[in-house]
């Protein structure tokens, strides 16, 4: 294991992070306070608890959700696509490292600061309404594993975007509605059994429900499963990126 | 000494369908300065960045240091640093941490000592907190180097190191590679400068369209190729070549003083003695005879003309 290989690129993207940390951590904390204005206050007032939690709590998962899935995503897309557009990546492909080193230094930089918006919304949150954390652990672990998985979903995109559109696409396109559709701001029971029975494809379900059950203990479906999707999705990453290094896919020539 | 890369039967096809390299095979020794000349798209980039990793090959293989590249990776890139032909740099980054990235990226602990000592040789040190986007191309070019040297890796690639550089510049990347061949590295250079791989290189080959052509010895190549001139200055002006010696193929300058003979130092007789003797017999007086010898250039372009 090139131990110094990970730090050194652990500790070049987190220096990344810290030189922009403004519009890191300012803009999510500014847009989810303007989520919980509107949603929460305006809207929430007039709508009744959700399954006994308030309105205004109630978003509160899914709203970390959304941050922090679209922060590990352009996190890690962006800082495995930079080197790629200037040309530095040369430096990654001669080092003696593995593709389990390289992911690991940018996959967790990336993870890292995507944890960190997420705890700095959820700190924002609790300033906005009461908020209860019935099983903390659990919360942690499903807010670690979804950075980490997400983070390694915007390595894949990264390295497969030949164009900076192509590394806003992914986010945009994908990951924003399958986060307002996947029960962010909702309970599924309150769709038409039709649209109840499409939602459970959607794969964020089962992240925000999971979420959600260790803040109030009630889920959309069974913690089980959330864990067991997750996780699924973790291993195909790894998967998809063990793959990507071994035929060079968009890497080498 | 078994030699510190061995390259056998390489080949390489891009994507396109382009053939690179067309079997391949060198042994560079260790300790040597190996240039590496060729015209555009020779293929010379494309063999440095096989051997670093950086693009695979098609068929063959290498060892570095008696290690496959491939399956013994991590042995053979970590004696490896490389300068590519592009300066390619993180723009917002400052000189000494992206020189310190590099080191730890080829698996060295932190080493200020060290940093520093190739920051100053490359005269870095006074600019290591500017970010790259605020150097000049030739500070670019050395802050290249610097994370090529971060690890002290016992070979070093250049490619084409001097390319828009200005003379002081190269005189002292050439003074640098004294002191790094001193050291014991083992540098390979690429170069369409040829006075820059006859003033620093061991050894030169030559790549043309793929396919090496040649790699020798540097003084050994420039004596085996060379054609020497040979200038007959005489006492007065002719004003036409005496009919005896037109098998000489003599050339006579403008002011009918000065009469050039070419020869190939490796033919079995030069015919010197038998041109004097003649010159003589025209009645034509020597006043000062003078050799050159013909350039590394002039061999490399002769060469890879001579190439179908
Ligand atoms: N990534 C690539 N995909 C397809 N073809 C390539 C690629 N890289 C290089 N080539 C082709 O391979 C050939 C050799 O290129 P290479 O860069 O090795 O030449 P070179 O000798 O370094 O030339 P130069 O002196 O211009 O740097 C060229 O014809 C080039 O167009
Ligand atoms: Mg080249």
């Amino acid at each position: 294991m090139n131990l110094h290989a990970i730090k050194a690129i652990y500790k070049f993207e987190m220096a990344r992070t810290r030189r922009t940390i403004l519009q890191s951590v300012v803009s999510p904390v500014i847009s989810t306070s303007l989520y919980f204005v509107v949603f929460g206050a305006a809207i929430g007032s007039r709508i009744e608890s959700v399954e006994g939690v308030a309105y205004g709590a109630f978003i509160v998962p899914g709203l970390i959700m959304l941050s922090v899935l679209t922060q590990s995503i352009t996190n890690a897309s962006f800082g495995i696509y930079f080197p790629k557009f200037v040309g530095t990546v040369y430096e990654l492909l001669s080092a003696p490292i593995s593709f389990l080193e390289i992911v690991l230094g940018y996959v967790g930089a990336a993870a890292t600061k995507a944890l960190m918006i997420g705890l700095i919304i959820l700190a924002t949150a609790a300033v906005f309404v009461p908020l209860q954390i019935l099983h903390p652990v659990w919360m942690l672990s499903f807010l670690v594993l979804t950075c980490i998985t997400f983070s390694l979903l915007g390595f894949i995109i990264g390295i497969w975007a030949d164009n900076f559109e192509k590394l806003q696409l992914v986010p945009l396109l994908v990951v924003t509605p399958l986060v307002f559709l996947g029960g962010s701001f909702y309970s599924i029971s309150m769709l038409p059994p039709v649209w109840q029975t499409v939602t459970l494809f959607n794969p964020v379900l089962y992240l925000v429900s999971g979420f959600r059950w260790s803040f109030y203990g009630t889920a959309d479906v069974s913690v089980g499963i959330s864990l067991a999707m997750i996780t699924l999705f973790l291993v195909l990453c790894l998967a998809v990126i063990w793959w990507i290094f071994k035929s060079g896919y968009r890497l080498k020539s | 000494m078994p030699p510190i890369i061995s390259v056998s039967n390489l080949s390489k096809t891009y994507d396109g369908g382009h053939e690179a390299l067309k079997d391949v095979s060198l042994d560079i020794e260790r300790g040597e300065i190996l240039a590496l000349l060729g015209p555009n798209g020779a293929g010379k980039t494309t063999l440095i960045s096989i051997i670093c990793g950086i693009v695979s090959a098609s068929g063959g293989n290498v060892t570095v240091d008696g290690h496959d590249i491939v399956s013994d990776y991590r042995h053979t890139r970590s004696l490896i640093g490389l300068v590519p032909q592009e300066i390619t740099l993180e723009p917002f980054e400052t000189v000494s941490n992206t020189v310190n990235f590099s080191r730890g990226l080829f698996g060295k602990p932190r080493n200020p000592v060290i940093v520093e000592k190739v920051l100053r040789a490359l005269t870095l040190w006074d600019k290591k907190d500017q970010k790259i986007m605020a150097l000049s191309g030739g500070m670019k070019r050395r802050v290249l180097i610097a994370k090529a040297l971060a690890h002290e890796p016992r070979i070093l690639f250049l490619d084409e190191p001097t390319a828009g550089v200005d003379v002081e510049l190269r005189k002292e990347m050439w003074q640098l590679v004294d002191t790094l061949r001193d050291d014991g590295v083992t540098i390979i250079l690429t170069t369409h400068y040829i006075e820059e791989a006859e003033a620093i290189a061991n050894r030169v080959g030559v790549i043309n369209d793929g396919k090496l052509l040649l790699i020798e010895d540097k003084d050994a190549m420039m004596r085996r190729m060379g054609q020497k001139q040979m200038q007959i200055r005489l006492q007065t002006a002719t004003d036409k070549i005496p009919p005896q010696l037109t098998p000489y193929d003599l050339e006579r300058s403008e002011d009918g003083l000065t009469l050039t003979y070419t020869y190939d130092t490796m033919a079995e007789r030069t015919g010197i003695t038998k041109l004097l003797t003649d010159l003589n017999a025209a009645g034509l007086v020597l006043r000062d005879v003078q050799t050159s010898q013909s350039s590394l250039e002039q061999i490399f372009v002769d060469l890879v003309k001579a190439t179908p």
